[in-house]
């Protein structure tokens, strides 16, 4: 009898946790179905492919910033880099022209980008500085020299970078989707299969043994931070093009986002863990409560409420896994 | 012809660090196909010397020769690629990655001509080694979910993987069961008939003396000896460690133990460990053992009667009256004190000094309004310096520049100045060298002397015998039996130790 009733409470526990593990995707189900039943057109071709289109736009920077999370670290350099980025972008295609310029405009921003994150990486590996201070600092000065270069101007930005590469269901598709997906699918091999994807995250779970094994971790820090400025750049770019034009607010308080997404998509603080996978998520559930907000027609300022609410809540349910009940 | 058998040799070393000769000329020889002891009591020098070998630091002065040619290691890497390795005390793992991705960190296999990572070439290579050496662990396990003891073997399985002649293996048995002992000595046996040469650093004579074959002592950064383990007895070691006789290892009982009870214990069962319906009585003055494997819920036993777990049933009478102790404050509120077993994790703030440590249990006496008195603070400091005998230049030094029977004694006057009535100590005397842990054995005694009560749990047996009046032994998260100090052997205690298992 008594047994029977301890098997029940026992599953009782287990239900709870697999709710509590998979409570993103809950979330995001719960939340999908309830818009829906209040705005149907939700789950219409055109938004869906809005939120794919927000998302694909996001995903590149959210990629870089969790690296630099995986690491124990974090990196505010981010917002600015994008702004500085889609001002660089903004020149080229308006200054040179023909086939290659958009080209050259990515290789632009992802070598100023990379450049930032190598002086990001290296204070913080060389100097054991902490990573939020030193990307405090650069961020301002992104912002500085942004400011100076540009005489803190709007440039226009033609808009050949929003035609459609193809179509689904008659609905236009950008390129900057495909490239996201090449972008993410690169990412995860990283991550995964190689050396360096391996050597990070040794570094972010336990610094001294990757040390010990024979890492370079400085190199490791530095690759990240650089690989994290790279994708910063490349964001400003399709960010520019997407907008249409590039002005001092542009990627303001990006990095914020980025961050809370790829938390939201349980890449911890702690160091060490966190899934491409998750990163997409993060990125999908941040411009979906954004997109639900607008059609439920919830003001700005709640918006913003929820959504920090919803970080909240991520992280409690991530630091779940790494306590121990006494 | 002697020569060609050794393997390392290290002469005439040499590090000076600002103010302390840590090494004077120290040398060892460690010839192949045996295992090489290296004993010395804390600060001795031992993992100064360690440390050299590996090019963590820089030797002033002398010659380390690997198998004939002379070598000078610029970090732990080129050692390991050089065939020596060291399996560290304070385990150095990725707790948060897998095992295979922890054993072959630094050194991944490739898929050929590509620059990705083969993971099945991980699986098998880290396959064919835990076969090799009988562990029994998945490679795909993730690191942190393994206790201690399997994950120690995976470190000692990560030496092997680099093929390594020389190993040292740093206090390899601190958080090991007697079985899981008796399995790491076979490994050792094993890798010294393929003729490796094994450094072995250890406090634990009796398996120094049945696992090694020759025995290098040092002290006070000097080398004093180097002999067959065969010639060598306990008694022996200690005193070329210590430099004098040490015939007394304990300081005489006092047997302070009144007739009357001061706390209760009954039916104490945890919600998240294994500690299962114990009830036990502690009486006024008396100093109560607590024996047990690894494991058996001593630990745990501690931690709920001080509130630091959480409680499933069970009651606690003090002076007759129950209390809850559902937190540790409330404990410290009820007269309880805690000395945890981690010293290093749980027990000092490294980083603060020998005040800020010894005052930070008792701040509310050295209020004054809303204020902390600093003199107040310095003369209660000034006190537990003189009464504990704390060796330090100053109340101002950090704690962490103190030999680790010194910071235990600061935690001791810690623990005193909340003036409790019944001491929790766990493991007190762990990682203590043997001067020192006289010491403490003495305190504990003066302790008891003051009337206070105390349970001291410990996992050497010789220490409960010589220290406590009473030993209870815990098995399997129960209590197994009960015992008189001096009515005993280590025999019965081990059998009841193993009732529950």
């Amino acid at each position: 009898m008594s047994q029977a009733k301890s098997i029940s409470a026992k599953q009782k526990v287990q239900v709870l946790n697999w709710i509590l593990d998979h409570a993103m995707i809950l979330i995001i189900l719960l939340l999908g179905v309830y818009v829906t039943i209040r705005r149907p057109t939700f789950v219409g071709v055109p938004n869906l492919l809005n939120l794919l289109k927000l998302t694909a736009a996001r995903l590149p920077m959210a990629l870089g910033v969790a690296g630099c999370i995986v690491l124990a670290g974090t990196d505010l350099s981010g917002g600015r880099m994008v702004g500085f980025a889609g001002f660089i972008s903004a020149v080229i295609l308006s200054q040179v022209s023909g086939f290659f310029s958009p080209i050259l405009a990515i290789l632009a921003v992802a070598a100023v980008g990379a450049c930032v994150g190598l002086i990001n990486g290296f204070c913080m590996g060389k100097f054991k500085l902490h990573p939020f201070i030193v990307t405090l600092a650069t961020q301002l000065m992104i912002y500085g020299l942004y400011l100076t270069v540009s005489n803190s101007k709007q440039i226009a930005v033609s808009s050949f970078a929003n035609q459609p590469m193809f179509y689904i269901s008659n609905q236009p598709v950008p390129w900057y989707v495909l490239l996201a997906v090449i972008i993410t699918s690169i990412m995860w091999v990283v991550w995964n299969k190689t050396t360096f994807g391996k050597n990070m995250f040794a570094v972010g779970s336990n610094e001294e043994a990757a040390r010990v094994s024979g890492v370079n971790v400085l190199m490791t820090i530095v690759c990240v931070f650089i690989l994290a400025g790279a994708l910063y750049g490349y964001t400003g770019f399709v960010e520019a093009c997407r907008i249409g034009n590039s002005g001092p607010t542009l990627g303001l308080s990006y990095e914020n986002d980025a961050i809370s997404a790829v938390v939201i998509g349980g890449v911890s603080f702690v160091g060490g863990t966190g899934k491409i996978s998750g990163v997409i998520l993060g990125v999908f559930m941040m411009q979906m409560i954004m997109t639900a907000m607008t059609f439920l027609g919830i003001s700005g300022g709640v918006a913003y409420i929820i959504k920090g609410a919803v970080i909240l809540v991520a992280c409690i349910l991530d630091m779940r896994k790494y306590m121990t009940k006494k | 012809m002697v020569q060609d058998n050794v393997l390392l040799r290290m002469e005439g070393i040499c590090k000076s660090f600002p103010g302390v000769k840590a090494l004077d000329n120290v040398q060892l020889t460690l010839r192949r196909g045996t295992v090489h002891a290296l004993m010395g009591e804390n600060g001795a020098g031992k993992s100064t010397l360690m440390k050299c070998l590996f090019g963590i630091y820089h030797k002033d002065d002398g010659h380390i020769y690997l198998e004939g040619n002379e070598v000078n290691f610029k970090n732990s890497r080129e050692a390991l690629d050089n065939g020596v390795a060291m399996v560290h005390q304070e385990l150095n793992q990725a707790l948060k990655r897998n095992v295979m991705d922890n054993i072959w960190l630094g050194r991944y296999p490739k898929i050929p001509g590509t620059p990705l990572v083969s993971e099945k070439q991980m699986y098998a290579d880290t396959m064919k080694v835990f076969n090799d050496l009988k562990i029994d662990v998945d490679p795909k396990t993730v690191m942190s979910t393994m206790p201690v003891s399997k994950r120690q073997m995976v470190e000692i399985a990560k030496a092997v993987s680099f093929n390594s002649k020389v190993i040292v293996l740093d206090e390899p048995t601190s958080s090991l069961t007697e079985e899981e002992v008796d399995h790491l000595f076979r490994i050792i046996n094993m890798l010294r008939d393929r003729g490796c040469g094994i450094i072995y650093i250890s406090h634990k004579m009796d398996e120094i003396l049945r696992i090694s074959d020759e025995v290098t002592i040092m002290r006070d950064g000097q080398y004093i000896a180097t002999r067959p383990s065969k010639e060598l007895t306990k008694e022996e070691i200690i005193r070329l460690m210590v430099g004098r006789e040490m015939t007394n290892q304990f300081p005489p009982k006092l047997h302070c133990g009144a007739d009357e009870n001061i706390m209760t214990v009954e039916h104490l069962t945890a919600a998240y460990s294994l500690l299962n319906d114990v009830s036990f009585s502690l009486k006024k003055g008396e100093i109560l053992g607590v024996a047990g494997l690894d494991g058996s819920g001593r630990t745990e036993l501690l931690e709920n009667i001080f509130g630091a777990a959480t409680r499933k049933g069970g009651t606690i009478t003090v002076h007759g009256k129950t209390v809850k102790n559902s937190t540790p404050k409330e404990a410290i509120r009820n007269g309880f004190a805690l000395v945890t077993e981690e010293r290093r994790a749980t027990g000092i703030f490294s980083i603060l000094d020998i005040r800020e440590n010894t005052v930070i249990s008792s701040l509310k006496s050295y209020l004054s309004g809303f204020l902390l008195q600093n003199k107040k603070m310095e003369q209660a400091t000034a006190s537990m310096i003189d009464a504990m005998r704390i060796k330090t230049p100053s109340q101002k030094t950090k704690i962490q520049s103190l030999s680790g029977g010194n910071q235990q004694k600061v935690i001791f006057g810690r623990w005193i100045l909340t003036q409790p009535d019944i001491l929790l100590l766990d493991e007190p005397t762990r990682g203590i060298d043997v001067g020192a842990k006289y010491e403490i054995y003495q305190l504990i005694q003066n302790l008891s002397k003051e009337g206070k009560s105390v349970v001291m749990v410990s996992s050497e047996m010789p220490e409960l015998l010589g220290v406590c009046d009473r030993i209870l032994v815990m098995s399997g998260g129960r209590l197994a039996g009960e015992v008189d100090a001096d009515h005993t052997s280590q025999e019965e205690i081990m059998t009841l130790a193993a009732k529950y298992v």
